[in-house]
Parts: C-alpha cells; structure tokens; sequence
C-alpha cells in the first residue's frame, strides 16, 4: 500500500519537476558549436550542433530547437539548412556553403514569461508568446509578471577570405557587431567586439566569455569584462579554443504590450585557433 | 680636339656596362623527414615571405595533394593555418609557378630570383622565410629565417624543425 502511494507522489513530483524544466533550462547556456569556423576547399560544408547545457561545450541536458534558426550566406540571402534534426540532448544540422565568404548562423527567440498568483495562492509560472498569453494566463491574474523575452544566439563560419555583409546587425534587441572579424582568432592576440541594443551601443553591460571544456578542469577560467560607453569591450585570448561569449541587459523596453519588463540576451560561439 | 671628345664620349658609354647585370638570388632548402609512422602522409607545405611587422609580401611555393579526386586537396590548405591567414585565403588554387604536389621525405631546393615570380622586386628591408608543414594524421610546425634583402654579400641562414620540418635554409647570393 505505502509502496504504490509513495510511487504515485515520486511520479507526481517528477511530472511537476518536468514543467518546470522548460523555463529551468533557460537560465542555463544556449550554444550553436560548428564543426570548424574556418574553410578551405572548392565544396565546404559544416555541422552544427545546438544545445542547451550547464557545461561547455557539451550536450548533457535540452537540445535547442531549431524553429528560428536562420542562416544567412555571405550575399545575404538565406542559405538551406539540411540534414535538420533533434534529439534528446542535441539539434544537428548541417550547412552547405556554396559561396565564398563569411556566414551566419542564428537563432532568435521572442518570447513571454509570466508568473502570477492563481485562485489558491498557488505561484503559477507560464511561459510562450504574444499570441499564446491571451488563451493561456488567466486574465485579471493576481500578482502577474510578465517578462518579455529575447535572446539570440550566433556562430560565424567563413569559407575561403572572411566577409563583412552578413556582420550587419538588425537594430533588434542585444547584438553583436564585430570589429574584429570573428573567424579571424588567433591564441594571443586580442579581439574586439561591440554590443548593440535597439542598434544604440550598448553601453556598462557586463559580458561572459567561457572557455570550452569545462569538464576537464576545475575552475571556470571566465573572462569577465564590460563594454564601454561606446558598447565595445576587448579580449585577449588566452589560449586557442571553442569560447563562448554572453551578455544580458535587463530593461524596460519591451515590445510586447502584456510586459512590463524586457530581457534580452546573446550568445556566441567563437573558434581561436593556434597561433 | 675631335679625338679628345670621342675618346670621353665611347668612355661614358662603356661606363654602365662595367658592373656586372644579375639578379640577387635566394636558394630555400627545405628539408622534409623521413618519419616513421603507420600512416605516412607527404606534408602540406607552404612557403612565404614575410616583411618586419609580420604581413605577407609572397607566397613563394605552396605543395599539396594537387590530384585529389574532385579537387578535394584544397580542402586542407586552411590546416597550413599561419599561411591560410596570411596569404592563402586571398588565393586561388592551383597558382602557376608558386603550387605544386606534395614532396617526399628529404632535401628540396628551390631556387628564386629578384624580378622574377614569384619572387618579384622586393623593396630593400628585413624579412623572414617562413615555411608551415600539416600532415594528415600528423601534426603542424611553423619555422622561420630572417633575411636582409637584398643581400651585399653572400648569407645564409637555417632554423631547424622539431618534428614536422627538418632543417630549412635560406642562401642568399647578391
């Protein structure tokens, strides 16, 4: 009797754990991780994976999906993603690059994140769109939240010499606009970058950049920085690698009229290769 | 009065032939090791010339696997990665006079000549020879020759490889 009923509330604990899953996989890191960032030869292709992790650059917890991914070839068109595919752990898809120069893989999202307080003083957490917030939270919500959020996540790969087109930003929410070409890393040298919000230098905003393979060592080794008033902030890469940069900027500039707050966020994978 | 002048005159003229007319010449002699390996790939290897503040001024030979099927020994030109970054991105391959294929293990001299490609004129300053081997399976090393160009006299230099490259010597005849 005790065994059924205690296998019942492990189920139901695991069914609520699972809910909030979604919205706990948010606040880990979202990655695109290419194959190789810099190509030769007459027919490259590359392979990305997508993921969303605690450690880089390894797939251990949600695949990102890929429903607004969006990659765009050196003449600024869209270039065809193939071989598209998700899995537990992992989305995979793979790039042919048809035309010299350099491309962009993205992917953004635009959503909503509500909480409120329901009939029994419940916390209720929601998450979705513009367009699923009137179906699903209830109007006239007690303690509602609402938070609009955006978040971009990118990767660069250049096939033959780098390009600058596809660097453009949209002038839509935190972007990056690179000063030095971002397939064009080297162990030792210094890069820099500069954010972009609503197209306006993003300035005072702090910035992550993680060094891949997390697993095999015991600390971080973060490089912490922040951007100047002009929105640029400089790095010197400490040794070659897969490194992830993030940045977030909380604010009230949301968009959507349900929210009252906005949080945008980027990501990007770079390569830095030996000297 | 008359033989005076044409004395002077033939004198002058004969004047710009007396100094002898060759070009400054740089003989590069790199040598591949003989390495054993289960899988033994010939190297990629590029070599180019650099200027003082470490730009490229000339590719001047790049060996690779020229008869890959479909073209595909381009594929990995970009693993010769100081080259790539420097020079060859901004290339196209094959080049005439400067791509060739891969050599086997041992010594290979290539000769250049001032005014000549792939070497062209270049401006009278410091440089560096650099020569960067990749090999499939293997690994990838980068050495380097300082040089004064062009030479007064007779110089020669060499740097010596670890793995990838044995020994690469650069002579220079004025």
């Amino acid at each position: 009797m005790k065994t059924i009923a205690t296998k019942l509330s492990v189920r139901a604990a695991a069914l609520a754990l699972a809910a909030l899953m979604p919205l706990a996989a948010h606040a880990h890191r979202q990655w695109l991780l290419p194959s190789a960032t810099v190509l030769s030869g007459s027919d490259p292709w590359v392979t990305v994976d997508a993921a969303v992790s605690n450690d880089l650059f390894y797939f251990e917890h949600f695949p990102l999906r890929l429903d607004n991914l969006a990659v765009t070839a050196p003449d600024g068109a869209a270039a065809k993603v193939e071989n598209a595919g998700t899995g537990r752990y992992r989305s995979t898809f793979d790039v042919h690059l048809t035309q010299p120069g350099t491309y962009k893989v993205a992917v953004v999202n635009r959503g909503l994140f509500a909480s409120y307080k329901d009939g029994n003083g419940q916390t209720k957490r929601w998450r979705g769109t513009a367009e699923t917030f009137a179906k699903e939270v209830p109007a006239g919500a007690q303690d509602l939240q609402v938070t609009q959020a955006d978040s971009r996540v990118e990767a660069f790969v250049t096939a033959g010499k780098p390009s600058a087109r596809v660097l453009q930003t949209t002038g839509v929410g935190l972007e990056l606009a690179p000063v030095t070409h971002p397939n064009d890393l080297v162990a030792g040298d210094a890069a820099s970058f500069r954010l972009l919000l609503d197209g306006k230098p993003a300035a005072n905003v702090k910035v992550a950049v993680v060094p891949g393979g997390i697993r095999y060592r015991d600390q971080l080794q973060e490089i912490a920085l922040t951007t100047d008033a002009d929105g640029k902030f400089s790095v010197k890469w400490p040794a070659p690698g897969m490194y992830w940069m993030e940045a977030e900027v909380r604010d009230d500039k949301a968009a959507v009229k349900e929210a009252k707050t906005r949080r945008a966020s980027y990501a990007a994978t770079v390569e830095v290769l030996p000297q | 009065m008359r033989r005076l002048l044409t004395v002077t005159l033939t004198g002058l003229a004969a004047a710009p032939f007396a100094a002898p007319a060759v070009a400054a010449e740089m003989n590069v002699k790199v040598e591949i090791p003989r390495l054993n390996v289960a899988e033994y790939h010939k190297p990629y290897v590029s070599i180019w010339i650099e200027r003082a503040d470490q730009s490229p001024a000339a590719t001047l030979a790049v060996w690779y696997d020229v008869k890959h099927k479909d073209g595909e020994g381009t594929k990995w030109l970009k693993d010769m990665r100081q080259w790539w970054r420097k020079a060859g991105r901004d290339m196209q391959m094959p080049a005439d006079g400067i791509s060739g294929a891969t050599r086997a293990a041992g010594e290979h001299t290539l000769t250049f000549t001032d005014g000549k490609a792939p070497l062209g004129k270049l401006p009278a300053g410091d440089y560096q020879l650099v020569v960067e081997a990749a090999r499939e399976v293997g690994g990838r090393e980068l050495l380097r020759v300082p040089f004064a160009w062009p030479p007064k006299a007779a110089a020669s230099a060499k740097a010596a490889g670890a793995h990838e490259l044995g020994t690469v010597t650069v002579d220079l005849k004025p």
